[in-house]
């Protein structure tokens, strides 16, 4: 399990290497940018000297690793305040809706693939394959603008954007998740709002995922139904309802798990789409922001901040997979 | 060519064929075959935002060009970018995922870290980035689009040249003192091939999606480009009542890569029998 | 043998299986009786059809497999009538059991094994006493514990927590007929139990079948290629050949009077009987175009022109079938 951990490290310090050579580097001078386009040489010169533009870039690095590992990553451009606090404050808005998403998506998603295994080859997998093939062919922009068309516009039975609408007041801080902080706080209007709020966001980002996990889980119970254990319980006379909740689904989430991990990172990538169109206030909109306005400080922690919870979640699925298949556990 | 008849009798398979050459065809003929090929980038206010009819199938746009038009005129930077990018994606991660499995040691890590570091971001992140950094343009686009999908041809070849590394042919050419290239480009090259393809045909819807990202959010096609994610990202101000402006793109993109995705599930299951029996 | 005593009884069976390439016909017309307290064998070379059999008793065919026509009588009823939900309720496990070929992939490689074999007996294993789930599980163990000590599997205790991947493939076998045992059946088929095991472990566990038949007082249908185990383990046997019944009758009796032409042929070829390893000329049928009448006559030597017109029917004398128009 160690080893696992220990081999992720290498590849973080890459990527901070990475981050800083591409904020860096890539557009020769910062400093011109930062100053604007009717700047004095002289005033360029000042900004360089402040951000220590003119140091060599190795030392740079140093400074920014350091930097880093106390957690600062500077001040945002844009916004004036430390960056990691910005980050900080937006985080629960993001990890609210990536984990709203990742519930639907597996909710509904296990239990399709497991019903178009199951009815393997009747009309019901094939409506099925077209819908999980169709769903990831969809371009998630396109799908949140439908939506709010249909939804909020036409039908006006949800809102258009936001977190919250602007009548309420966010519920006081627990967790950050406006769903569990405003149970937590007796706000039941509080909650019925956000949760109103978060399901178009919700169902956009899902949609993709929803697709693949269908498709996963159904050909992961598919191969199990053929195994040879599967035969002999039935033999043995294991009830039909019971073999595939119980006995089947262990085996072929194993597939399913995995994908998780890699559907995470399109979750994230996807957050970022989907906050900027529905003006949700987390990381992905703050990243859109970050990216127009050259706000290179935040772009790297932004940047830094999703490698490692990707390479934090795929440790977790590991994990998972060691508690499911007894055989990989002795692997890790 | 018992492969090609395997492959037409997968109905969808067929079906994700006719989508893309018909996409394929409609990239070519764009010019000839738009009602309204100025439209490219000349404009009408006049009639602008009309709803869809007899002479304007799918509408008029803010600028009074027609929507049909535009979304004919807008495969070509579609399949031209996704054509591109899958490409060159190709000629950088294949070659290097060749010697990373072909070679031990200190140039297959390497490689292989390098590849590891830009696949811990999610591609669109890293794209959308580099995008901003270069300069918002098509040709940048493509290039942060390019510089972010060849690790994902490198970890293929990488595996499927690990794999054959051990099959008895490779080890009888090394007896007869075949070259190292000559064996991986003449022979491993060939056989991984295959694999190659099907993600290079599945890369393409990806990559048209991607690009879409990129030119919705600004980072790629700038007007007056024809481009489809362009398209649906100027229609916003203009919503709900100009719809036609917004959907018929978004469409446009949909069928695009939903004919890619088919096309390349068949082909995976032709070149793999062994998932064909639990598709 | 007649129908009438028997515990099960297989009549004119005729299953077939539709393939890429067309449609297997793979039994044509078996008839096979197992009376009660006997270990009936089913011989055959692989692809004969006898898995086939052994499956269809049971209702685990594959998908694409049909019956076409027969009847499957155990204990009076037509199994074939029951539905699946039927069978699984009152039939499998509980009245019939099953022991499969390959050990190595019959358990479940993510559960424990006590957790796989107490399972099935929470649903089949019924005793009547009204005791709740605690003390009814607690005295499946229990039994659960001592069948693994009539299999000889050491230190049954453990074994219950472990594995499936941490025995050996001789240790699994015994696992799987301590399962079958479990809820007390009348009638327990195995499937060539002992194929996938050296040749040690072999006899090793057809000893230990036929004790625990004698000692449980269950009837067994053994499916084998084998007739070397055949003589070793079964009190009758029936001949099978491309998805024909040829012979059936006591074991003894065939192995000295061996009336079938191919029945000869197989016993003659057995490496205990010759050591000759030319064995018998031609090659079996594939069922997708199965010779007409006796699918045996085109390597028969003692074929006739009749052979190929009709299935000959099955001519009994005493407990001695045969079906063959040399006898009829």
């Amino acid at each position: 399990m160690l080893r696992r951990v220990l081999l992720v490290v290498p590849v973080l310090f890459g990527l901070l290497v990475l981050t800083f050579v591409l904020v860096r580097v890539v557009p020769n001078d910062p400093s011109a940018a930062l100053a604007g386009q009717n700047a004095t040489p002289a005033q360029i010169a000042e900004i360089r000297a402040k951000y220590g533009f003119d140091r060599p870039l190795v030392v740079q690095f140093f400074v920014y690793l350091r930097n880093v590992a106390q957690g600062d990553f500077g001040t945002s451009m844009y916004t004036g305040r430390p960056v990691a606090r910005d980050i900080a404050q937006r985080l629960p808005a993001t990890l609210e809706l990536t984990f709203a998403a990742l519930l639907l998506g597996v909710g509904l998603g296990v239990p399709l693939g497991v019903i178009a295994a199951v009815r393997h080859n009747t009309w019901v997998d094939h409506a099925l394959r077209v819908v999980t093939v169709g769903g990831v062919a969809i371009a998630s922009f396109w799908f949140a603008i439908m939506l709010q068309l249909l939804f909020a516009m036409a039908l006006d039975v949800l809102p258009l954007r936001g977190r919250l609408g602007t009548a309420l007041d966010a519920p006081r801080f627990l967790t950050g998740l406006y769903l569990v902080d405003s149970l937590a706080a007796g706000r039941l209007d509080v909650f019925w709002d956000a949760l109103k709020h978060l399901t178009l966001p919700t169902v956009t980002l899902s949609f993709g995922a929803l697709a693949t996990i269908t498709r996963f889980t159904r050909s992961g119970v598919l191969e199990t139904l053929q195994k040879d254990y599967v035969t002999y319980a039935t033999a043995a006379g294991y009830p039909r309802r019971v073999l595939i909740p119980v006995y089947v689904l262990r085996n072929s989430l194993v597939a399913t798990v995995t994908q998780i991990g890699l559907l995470f990172g399109a979750l994230l990538a996807g957050a970022v789409v989907v906050e900027a169109v529905y003006d949700w206030p987390g990381i992905g909109s703050y990243a859109v922001f970050a990216i127009f306005t050259s706000d290179y400080k935040a772009i790297l922690a932004v940047t830094l901040l999703v490698g490692v919870v990707y390479a934090c979640v795929n440790i977790l699925v590991d994990l998972v997979l060691g508690l499911i298949d007894p055989r990989v556990a002795e692997q890790l | 060519m018992l492969v090609l008849r395997k492959f037409a009798r997968d109905a969808s398979g067929m079906a994700g064929f006719v989508i893309v050459a018909l996409a394929a065809l409609v990239a070519l003929l764009a010019p000839w075959l738009a009602p309204h090929p100025l439209d490219a980038h000349e404009s009408h206010p006049v009639q602008r935002l009309q709803a869809p009819s007899r002479d304007f199938p799918f509408g008029t746009d803010n600028l009074g060009r027609d929507v049909l038009s535009r979304v004919i005129l807008g495969a070509r930077p579609a399949l031209t970018v996704a054509l591109l990018v899958v490409g060159a994606s190709m000629a950088i991660g294949v070659p290097l995922g060749l010697v990373a499995g072909y070679r031990s040691g200190w140039t297959c890590e390497a490689i292989m870290r390098v590849t590891d570091v830009v696949l811990a971001v999610p591609q669109l992140i890293l794209a959308l980035a580099l995008a901003q950094l270069l300069g918002p343009s098509l040709r940048n686009a493509m290039v942060a689009l390019t510089l972010t999908y060849w690790p994902f041809f490198t970890r293929i070849v990488f595996a499927e040249t690990r794999r054959l590394k051990t099959a008895v042919f490779v080890e009888a050419l090394q007896g007869l003192n075949a070259g190292g290239p000559r064996i991986m480009f003449a022979h491993i090259l060939p056989n991984a091939a295959p694999s190659i393809i099907v993600r290079a045909t599945i890369g393409m819807g990806f990559t048209i999606l991607s690009a879409a990202v990129l030119g919705f959010l600004g980072m790629g096609a700038t007007p007056p480009d024809p481009e489809w994610g362009l398209a649906v990202a100027e229609s916003r101000e203009y919503l709900p009542d100009a719809w036609w402006f917004a959907t018929f793109p978004g469409i446009a993109i949909f069928l695009v890569v939903f004919g890619f995705n088919l096309f390349g599930d068949g082909l995976r299951d032709v070149v793999d029998p062994r998932l064909r029996r639990s598709r | 043998m007649t129908a009438g005593t028997a515990l099960l009884a297989v009549e004119g069976l005729r299953v077939s299986i539709a393939a890429d390439d067309g449609v297997a016909r793979v039994l044509d017309h078996v008839d096979l009786a197992i009376p009660g307290g006997r270990v009936v064998g089913v011989v055959g070379e692989s692809g004969c059809g006898k898995s086939t059999l052994a499956r269809a008793i049971l209702g685990i065919l594959p998908r694409a497999a049909r019956v076409e026509s027969g009847r499957i009588a155990f204990a009076g009823e037509d199994l074939l009538r029951l539905d699946q939900r039927e069978l699984t309720r009152r039939i499998r496990g509980r009245e019939i059991s099953f022991i499969p070929q390959d050990p190595y992939l019959a358990l479940n490689p993510t559960f424990r094994v006590g957790t796989q074999l107490l399972e099935i007996m929470r649903w089949h294993a019924s005793d009547g006493a009204a005791d709740g789930a605690r003390g009814r599980r607690a005295r499946h163990r229990a039994r659960l514990v001592e069948l693994l000590r009539a299999v000889q599997l050491a230190d049954p205790e453990q074994a219950l927590e472990r594995y499936p991947h941490q025995f050996s493939g001789g240790q699994r076998q015994r696992l799987l007929i301590a399962g079958a045992l479990a809820c007390r059946p009348r009638l327990v088929i195995a499937d060539e139990p002992t194929t996938a095991l050296d040749v040690t472990t072999q006899l090793q566990i057809l000893k230990l079948l036929r004790d625990l038949a004698g000692d449980f007082g269950v009837s067994m249908l053994f499916v084998t290629h084998d007739f070397g185990v055949v003589a070793e383990l079964c009190d009758e046997v029936m001949v099978m050949y491309a998805g024909q019944s040829v012979e059936a009758g006591a074991t003894a009796e065939i192995l000295d009077r061996p009336r079938h032409p191919y029945t000869q042929m197989l016993i003659a070829c057995h490496p205990d009987r010759s050591s000759d390893l030319a064995g018998i000329p031609g090659v079996v049928p594939s069922p997708l175009a199965p010779p007409p009448g006796c699918r045996f006559h085109p390597r028969c030597p003692s074929a006739r022109a009749v052979c190929a017109a009709a299935r000959p029917a099955s001519v009994a004398d005493g407990g001695h079938a045969v079906a063959c128009v040399l006898y009829g």
